[in-house]
């Protein structure tokens, strides 16, 4: 198929991007989208293109390590529910298509180059709370601490999160707040993480705000693109949390 | 006329490495020596800073847990943050030998299959450390929160895997790996905040700094910025993975590299058993020339699924349409006990063979069927969901096939690499002070890899081991204050920054990625499934052709002071191709078949690897020789507790 890609470049994080038109022709249904980006790439560079090769991040290709995301046709991670971009393939879309492909766009999310953004406040928001306590050495035997089935399952639902950003992408707000709740609800519907429950919320919601993110108005963008699914149900859960925490605090 | 022999391709040490393998019983080993080592003071560990290369299962958890301690810890990935390391790739489990489903399992018998998997080319030592270990993983991770599968009790939920006759698996969901890996990054979350770990993301490790004979610090090279640094410390622990990347195509994620490990080479740690590849028998075809990397489903799928392909080679009838007469099931006919459930190597041997005898499916002939249907007529479509549910929706955003409707097409696939720096028992390296931990190292598991055992491995070194070694080698060699002002760090920066300038000034007409597709297809045909002499010897005349081509004709566009990933690739390609001759040579010296090493000459009658102990019980452990062929050192292998048999899984 021949398509035709409209592409944000931008050299640096201090420097104006713009759109960029490139062809892309000869491109497989079977490719995955990076695959069709790797050969745009190979011609830009055989070509001497001024620009370069498209920066992009990606890692594992497989959909598990969240390095890769763009906006594909103005939705994060592309038309595919549940999909990350790495995942998608080119034969979700028509010969002669025009693709538009931006990066993930929100003030805590700053441009690197092309493509690649800062995400790195997400890891600010694990930072600030978003783990159990528990030093190398002094756990019980696993199985000391019983855990119901729902609630395990529950938790996993939660802890599927793979950190891409695009719920922040395809937050009007751009807010975290799908990030930060889906580790909220992960680690608290475990016994293990109930000593840190109170705590570990507003620490986590507080650096939320604190790197530039929006707040939740509950629009839910955010679960339509997530490529794994993590529900509305957990801001719901961590919102509960949040007000049973001041509920809770002792000082 | 005269004739001039061939220059060797490798020269011979002529002593035995020493191993630092405790005395005594082997069940005692690790107790007795975690007394005898010497413990830093608690007030004095601030004083040591502690590098760490990698954020996986073995960086992350070593990372956190020195930081733990109270070790000043400075921690290196080059993805944007810790939780991208490729552990997180991993579906199916983890092992351990807590017994829990009473089937008779025991450190003893985990120790036991993993010498034994590993075609017994591994140490006994640290592979019984590692089954003793094992259960403290659980309890740790369980505490971390990580959300194993659990029984309607509350109780941990086990299974069987990839060639184990007991259930010893933990598992959470086909996600194991991403949610190890996330406990891991979380302890490491929490040490960045406390100050414990300076976090370094975006850097990549380009050179080992050695003074005075030991690891005193690393360059890097800023990838965002381009800026090339060097960095301190008083030990540096590798924990940067395996490099199966060097085939191109691999399950690997696109940046695993060897750079890390082979810079430390070039510095003097022995890299052990580089030609000990692991191929995965189950992942997703190639489907054209574009490809880009390979996905593995899952070994846990052949618990269920039916490896089969059609008697009648060419058969052109799709799977549904083919009766069950006119199938071969060909590891359970070959294999009646294990059937389906055979080590990684011996089905994917027998995968390549019905494809080269012409029954391959799909596209090419490079696949054979893994059916289900068998198994969603007898547990239904619900259990077989609940079990492999994101496995199937992977492998059908991939093919665009259905698995439930029809069969899975599957083919083998590097996948892991058991080869890795030469560490003794401490997991330290020839060069005093680099210390090297997970799939980085050669240590554990053999010439063949079980199913959820890398993950073991990993999180064994990262939490378990590297804390009490690296405390006990500071307090013995009391290393001496090192700057970066020393000599040593100023020139291996320049070296850095040297190779930097020649990389972007070929202005050649290839792309990086053309010449590493060449290699890689180069390597996988010579010394993939199967290798024998003469492609070997072939391929060791090839690797420099392609090798001298890079030089002279690669095009890396840009500059170095900017983010620019067409460099980055051409540091990591450079350092495959150097990788690739050492693989290929190890390949051809190890004259016996012997786990993932495969060699055509040496097969029993029904072409099973057919292992020669007498001459080839020992890890290959080789020196680099800037000026000349390689140096091959040999560590013997003692077997004091396991009868070495001819591995049988009929």
């Amino acid at each position: 198929m021949n398509l035709t890609l409209r592409v944000w470049r931008q050299a640096s994080g201090s420097e104006k991007g713009r759109m960029v038109t490139y062809d892309a022709p000869d491109i497989s249904p079977d490719m995955s989208f990076l695959e069709m980006l790797d050969v745009v790439n190979e011609r830009l560079i055989t070509s001497g293109s001024a620009d370069g090769p498209i920066a992009f991040d990606h890692d594992c290709r497989e959909g598990i390590c969240g390095m890769c995301g763009m906006v594909i046709n103005g939705i994060a991670h592309g038309p595919e529910r549940a999909t990350t971009t790495c995942q998608l393939h080119m034969r979700h879309f028509q010969d002669g298509d025009t693709i538009d492909i931006e990066p993930w766009r929100a003030k805590a999310f700053p441009i690197v180059k092309d493509l690649i953004v800062d995400r790195s406040a997400f890891d600010r928001i694990i930072e600030a709370g978003g783990f159990i306590t528990a030093n190398t050495g002094g756990a019980p035997d696993a199985n000391a601490i019983p855990v119901a089935k729902a609630d395990a399952d529950r938790a996993m639902d939660a802890a599927a999160c793979i950190g891409c950003g695009a719920c922040v992408a395809a937050c009007p707000n751009a807010s975290a707040m799908l990030f930060t709740a889906a580790k909220v609800t992960h680690l608290g519907s475990l016994p293990q993480g109930q000593a840190e429950r109170w705590t570990r919320v507003r620490a986590m919601v507080a650096t939320q705000d604190d790197m530039g993110f929006g707040t939740c108005t509950n629009i839910g963008e955010c679960a339509a693109v997530c490529p794994k699914q993590i529900g509305m149900d957990t801001i719901a859960n961590l919102n509960r949390d949040l007000i049973r925490s001041s509920l809770r605090r002792r000082h | 006329m005269t004739t001039t022999a061939p220059a060797p391709a490798w020269t011979s040490a002529p002593w035995d490495l020493p191993s630092e393998t405790p005395d005594g019983p082997i069940a005692g080993k690790w107790d007795r020596h975690k007394f005898e080592m010497k413990l830093v003071n608690p007030a004095n560990k601030r004083r040591f800073h502690i590098i760490v290369v990698g954020s996986g299962l073995a960086g992350g958890a070593a990372a956190a847990s020195l930081a733990e301690l109270g070790y000043r810890v400075s921690c290196f990935c080059y993805q944007d943050s810790p939780r991208r390391a490729h552990s997180i790739a991993a579906q199916g489990g983890i092992n351990a030998a807590k017994n829990y489903p009473n089937d008779g399992d025991s450190v003893y018998r985990l120790f036991y299959d993993t010498i034994k998997g590993g075609d017994y080319r591994s140490r006994e030592a640290n592979v019984y450390r590692l089954a003793q270990l094992s259960v403290n993983i659980i309890d740790q991770c369980a505490a971390q929160g990580v959300p194993f599968a659990r029984e309607y009790g509350g109780l941990l939920d086990n299974r069987s895997f990839g060639g184990a006759q007991v259930s010893r698996t933990f598992y959470a969901r086909g996600q194991t790996g991403q949610q190890l890996l996330l406990g891991a990054y979380q302890a490491l979350a929490r040490q960045i905040a406390l100050g414990g770990v300076t976090m370094h993301s975006r850097s990549e490790m380009l050179d080992l700094v050695v003074v005075d004979g030991a690891a005193r610090g690393i360059v890097t090279r800023d990838l965002v910025t381009g800026e090339v640094s060097s960095v301190a410390a008083d030990a540096v622990v590798l924990c940067t993975g395996g490099y199966g990347n060097v085939f191109y195509l691999s399950t690997n994620a696109k940046g695993c590299n060897t750079t890390a490990i082979w810079r430390a080479h070039k510095r003097g740690a022995l890299f052990a058993n580089p030609c000990f590849t692991q191929i995965h028998p189950t992942c997703i075809p190639v489907s054209g020339d574009h490809q880009s990397k390979l996905t593995l489903m899952s070994e846990s799928l052949r618990n269920d699924g039916r490896v089969w392909v059609p008697k009648q080679p060419g058969d052109p009838r799709s799977p549904d349409q083919i009766p069950e007469e006119e199938r071969d099931y060909f590891l359970e006919r070959k294999y009646p006990s294990f059937g389906n459930l055979v080590p990684r190597d011996v089905a994917s041997r027998n995968a390549k063979e019905v494809c080269d005898q012409g029954k391959g499916v799909g596209p090419g002939g490079r696949g054979v069927f893994l059916d289900f249907a068998e198994a969603i007529g007898r547990l239904g479509t619900h259990t077989i969901e609940e079990r492999y549910g994101n496995l199937f929706e992977m492998y059908e955003r991939i093919t665009d096939e259905n698995p439930y409707k029809v069969p899975m097409r599957v083919y083998p696939a590097i996948h892991y690499t058991m080869g890795g720096l030469w560490v003794d028992y401490n997991l330290m390296s020839s060069v005093p002070g680099c210390f090297v931990g997970g799939e980085a190292n050669f240590a554990d598991q053999g010439a063949n890899r079980l199913g959820a055992s890398a993950l073991m491995q990993g999180l064994a070194d990262g939490y378990f081991v590297l804390p009490y070694t690296l405390g006990n080698y500071l307090a013995t060699a009391k290393p001496a204050p090192v700057s970066t002002s020393a000599p040593e760090f100023a020139s291996a920066v320049a070296g850095v920054e040297e190779q930097t300038r020649r990389l972007l000034g070929i202005k050649g007409k290839r792309t990086v990625d053309s010449f590493h597709r060449e290699l890689g297809l180069l390597v996988w045909e010579q010394c993939g499934m199967a290798r024998n002499d003469a492609g070997l010897r072939a391929c060791l005349d090839e690797i420099p052709r392609i090798e001298e081509a890079f030089w002279a004709d690669v095009n890396v566009p840009g500059s170095g002071d900017e983010l620019n990933q067409s460099l980055e690739k051409a540091g990591r390609v450079a350092d495959f191709f150097e990788l690739a001759r050492l693989m290929v040579t190890d390949a051809l010296h190890r004259t016996e078949s012997c786990g993932g090493h495969f060699r055509e000459e040496s097969q029993t009658a029904d072409g099973e690897a057919l292992r020669k102990d007498d001459e080839f019980a020992y890890v290959a452990a080789w020196g680099h020789n800037p000026d000349g062929p390689p140096v091959l050192h040999k560590e013997q292998l003692e077997f004091e507790e396991v009868h070495l048999t001819q591995r049988s899984y009929t």
